[in-house]
């Protein structure tokens, strides 16, 4: 991974820059909201104006203040379930791959298991049964159903790297398995590694995202989603209220957008043929 | 005999900018008759392949043809069009490559790839290009059967000389071979090399015969162009050179291969590393590891090219006209 | 069948036992998908002795098996039958990872390719102290010291150049060197150096070879130098193994067995190695053009009998026992009358 050609990149730098600012709002939204996101004491359904830059919801809560302080929630819940998802997809991919054998065998099969489930069903169905909890259930449910497609990926490079005589080199060094899977394969793919973390969280965003909005999450936190929901439940669109539908769905796609960037961004510059010619 | 190929002062060059970054080939002059054998040998770095891509027209951006000329068969390469260019490829002058992997596509048999490169020659019928595919096959003594298998399923040798055929399938005038057999065990080398031996015997092309095996070169060529980073630094027909090379470089090339008879003795390879190309010193790029390195000369002077008689040539102050004694 | 022991035992130090014994070596392994399996048998029934501080060059072409029986002495491919022993220690059939790591400390390996042999997100010194931490061969706070002298020995020096760089910001003699200080960190009684020199240029190939063999001389150590150049088996080596097809079929001194070799494999090696001194294209006889048999399907009888010029109707029933064609040198061929006793 070559920092500078990072900064080169004009996709990178796009999302880097659209995802920082998205996270700087959501670390100072307590700092930075108007007014506390929960307050109803405004009055409903006002347009935008000069007290409410982006107007209020049906219920009276001003919109740029829920908008702020739902950053907090997608990026946290992005970050976290791509953390978790790769770090799961450490073990049943890479350190499978790299082992070979029964552990292989079992992973591979259990891999193959929740790939085979359709995530959006399952992630309904797990959602609804789990029954609209805290946040920590949607991560759960995300992680459960996003981490098997960049498993195998991950497992295929790590076989393809396991062959490679720098990696057999230190199997006559007397490395153990687990040093040269973290010293020797993950970062001679650390660009699939990272931009499967993108892509990881970026499913996981859309994925709360999307649960929230068909109420499976919890109505009563404030975040893009359950705006969504509730814009939705409050007839928004009839209303013409289209601010209070447009701002959290624009808000979803620019950090995915960023996301997908960071992305393909990283993919290119870890593996050069992909790269344009300039 | 009149020249098939003259290379005269051709100079290219590598990069985007100018002047590019790297000369892969400077001032080299060349020429090859029809039925003779031209070696090209020298180490990585040396351009020796580079010259043969510039020789038959091949070269691609960030490469350019800075300076010089390449006159196949009466034209001029440096100036063709595209077109004329795609003319001149595989039917006037075909080239060979290391890696036959490399040149056959490896999801379609081998007898549609001789199709598609003659159909973009003008032989449209099916039945004319099989005929023609056959008898390729005939002259590198592959079974005909082998013309419908996929490339995967012949081994290493069968597929070099199925790559030579179609190479040859249009009757080239010229035959460039960049380390042909490199990658292929000693006995399938040697046969391959005896097999196009015969068909150049029979048919009468030209060959340039490009490597690092020296001691195949003197074996197999009529003459011999030694290169070192990116200049020629010696020709001379293969008999001469070995039994009295002049440039340095080749006299210390011929000591780099232990003999296989006779008794056991240290031998030392070359010292010092090969070329960086990005960075060459002024002066003669073979200074630095030169045993006869003459100070203020060698490393201050372009080394002049000398004509030692009608068939050999050094570039070398030891041979030059410049005083040597140091002033 | 019997093995070729005495001339080894000539060959080492008088009294002192072989360091590696191989007796019926064979590795085979599956190709191909359910329904198409097919088995290549890599290596079959090898039985070799290296003495200690011995040098023995391996030579064979490709499919010969020789890339196969280094991988399976340092146990990078398990046997399928036979036993390797070092120091009169046999290796168990499933070796324990602890048995391993033993093993490997006394026999390493030089890989052929210096461009993909070294991590390239890992620096020299961080390349060669990996084994040095690994088996514990110097305390931490000895660790630097160690690399700077291994670095002195392969001379890459001055060292202080080499320690931070990166495999990208060396040639490719350099990379081989550091190959070679990472496999005496872990200070083996036996190297196995598998093609080391073909991937380098021509005029860099004396340069290993000759760090190799005073490396060698200095430590003592046993080499088993593989390579396809029979010039640089010469060069290398006292004895000379020749491979075909998974087995061994020649073994002697090298100056007999290249210089006159008695096995019709070897004289076609012979015959088709470039020789500057003949005039004109060398010529080898038509029948042996082709090319080695196909692993997954080997002919009942002597391997190379359907290109060998002078092969009889007994060649085709069974592979040919050793047999003495001189003082320490032996051959699997019935050309070679004598039976090895």
């Amino acid at each position: 991974m070559n920092w500078r050609e990072f900064r080169h990149n004009r996709r990178a730098m796009i999302g880097a820059c659209i995802l920082a600012a998205f996270l700087l709002m959501a670390l100072f939204a307590p700092v930075i909201v108007p007014y506390a996101p929960t307050a109803i004491r405004f009055t409903p359904n006002l347009s935008p104006d000069g007290q409410h830059w982006l107007g209020t919801t049906l219920n009276g809560n001003d919109i740029l203040s829920q908008v702020i302080w739902g950053a907090r929630a997608s990026l946290f819940v992005g970050f976290v379930c791509a953390t978790l998802i790769s770090l799961i997809q450490l073990v049943m991919g890479v350190f499978a791959g790299y082992v070979g054998g029964l552990f292989d065998t079992v992973a591979s099969a259990i891999t193959n298991v929740f790939l085979v489930l359709p995530a959006l069903p399952l992630l309904i169905i797990l959602a609804a049964y789990l029954q609209g909890g805290s946040v920590f259930v949607l991560i759960a449910v995300i992680v459960v159903t996003g981490w098997a497609w960049g498993a195998k990926v991950l497992r295929a490079q790590a076989i393809t790297l396991r062959e490679r005589p720098f990696v057999q080199a230190s199997r006559i060094s007397g490395e153990s398995r687990w040093h040269i899977v973290l010293t020797h394969i993950v970062p001679n793919m650390l660009g699939i590694i990272v931009s499967n973390f993108f892509g990881a969280a970026l499913f996981a965003v859309l994925a709360e995202a999307g649960l929230e909005f068909i109420g499976l999450g919890n109505i009563n936190d404030v975040t893009w989603g359950t705006m969504l929901y509730w814009a939705q439940e409050g007839n928004a669109i009839l209303l013409g209220d289209w601010v209070w539908l447009l701002v959290p769905g624009l808000c979803l796609a620019l950090v995915g957008t960023s996301l997908g960037l960071l992305n393909f961004a990283v993919d290119e510059i870890a593996n050069p043929r992909l790269r344009r010619l300039t | 005999m009149s020249a098939l190929l003259e290379i005269r002062d051709l100079t290219v060059g590598y990069g985007w900018r100018f002047p590019p970054a790297v000369t892969a080939v400077r001032d080299v002059s060349l020429t090859v008759h029809a039925g003779e054998v031209v070696g090209v040998a020298g180490e990585s770095g040396s351009g020796k392949s580079t010259l043969a891509f510039a020789a038959t027209g091949l070269l691609d951006p960030p490469a350019r043809i800075l300076s010089g000329s390449v006159c196949f068969d009466g034209a001029e390469v440096t100036t063709m069009s595209r077109e004329e260019l795609r003319q001149m490829h595989f039917q006037s002058a075909s080239m060979v490559f290391q890696a036959s992997m490399n040149v056959l596509n490896p999801v379609t048999r081998i007898e549609s790839q001789f199709r598609d490169a003659m159909a973009a020659h003008g032989v449209t019928s099916r039945q004319e290009a099989r005929r023609r595919a056959e008898e390729a096959f005939d002259l590198v003594k592959v079974p005909r059967r082998y013309l419908d298998v996929y490339p995967h399923q012949l081994s290493g040798g069968m597929r070099q000389r199925a790559v030579i055929a179609l190479a040859l399938v249009m009757r080239p005038k010229l035959l460039v071979l960049d380390e042909p057999t490199t990658a292929l065990d000693v006995v399938v080398e040697r046969a391959i090399l005896q097999s196009l031996d015969e068909l150049r015997r029979d048919l009468g092309f030209g060959v340039i015969f490009i490597t690092h095996d020296l001691s195949l070169l003197v074996e197999i060529a009529d003459r011999i162009a030694i290169m070192y980073a990116g200049r020629l630094v010696e020709e001379a027909p293969a008999r001469e050179l070995y039994e009295s090379p002049k440039h340095p470089y080749t006299v210390a090339l011929m000591g780099a291969f232990p003999p296989l008879a006779g008794e056991r003795q240290r031998l030392t390879g070359i010292p010092g590393q090969p070329p960086d190309l990005r960075n060459l010193p002024p002066g003669c790029p073979y200074a630095p590891r030169c045993p006869s390195f003459i100070p203020g000369v060698c490393d201050v002077l372009d080394p002049p090219d000398v004509v030692i008689d009608e068939n050999r040539r050094v570039l070398c102050h030891l041979y030059g006209s410049v005083e040597v004694t140091g002033d | 069948m019997t093995s070729p022991t005495t001339h080894s035992e000539a060959a080492a130090t008088p009294g002192s036992s072989p360091l590696l014994e191989v007796r019926g070596l064979s590795t085979a392994y599956g190709i191909g998908k359910i329904g198409r399996h097919q088995e290549v048998a890599a290596l079959t029934d090898v039985d070799l002795t290296i003495g200690r501080g011995e040098v023995l060059g391996l030579v064979g072409e490709s499919g010969s098996g020789k890339t196969t029986f280094a991988r399976t002495l340092v146990y990078l491919e398990r046997p399928t039958a036979g036993t390797v022993s070092i120091d009169g220690e046999v290796m168990p059939k499933h070796p324990s990872s602890a048995r391993l790591r033993e093993h490997r400390r006394k026999v390493q390996m030089i890989f052929q390719d210096p461009y993909s042999s070294l991590d390239p997100f890992h620096t020299v010194k961080n390349t060669i102290t990996q084994p040095l931490r690994a088996f514990n061969i110097v305390p931490r706070r000895k660790e630097r010291a160690e690399v700077e002298d291994l670095l002195n020995q392969v001379g890459l020096t001055p060292v202080k150049d080499f320690l931070e760089r990166y495999p990208h910001e060396l040639s490719g003699g350099q990379r081989q060197r550091v190959g070679i200080a990472r496999a005496l960190a872990a200070r083996p009684r036996l190297l196995i150096a598998d093609e080391p020199t073909s991937m380098l240029d021509v005029s860099i190939r004396l340069t290993i070879m000759n760090v190799l063999l005073d490396l060698q001389k200095s430590h003592g150590l046993s080499l088993i130098f593989i390579t396809h150049d029979l010039a640089a088996a010469r060069y290398v080596s006292e004895r000379v193994a020749i491979m075909y097809a998974g087995r061994l079929v020649e073994i002697g001194p090298a100056p007999e067995v290249l210089g006159a070799p008695r096995h019709p494999y070897t004289m076609l090696l012979r015959d088709a190695v470039p020789d500057p001194g003949q005039h004109g294209l060398a010529r080898i006889r038509a029948d042996e053009r082709g090319e080695p048999p196909d692993l997954t399907a080997l002919p009942p009888g002597c391997a190379f009998a359907p290109r060998c010029s002078f092969a009889r109707d007994e060649c085709l029933v069974e592979f040919p026992s050793w047999r003495r064609a001189g003082e320490n040198h032996e051959v699997r061929c019935i050309l070679v009358e004598e039976e090895s006793s």
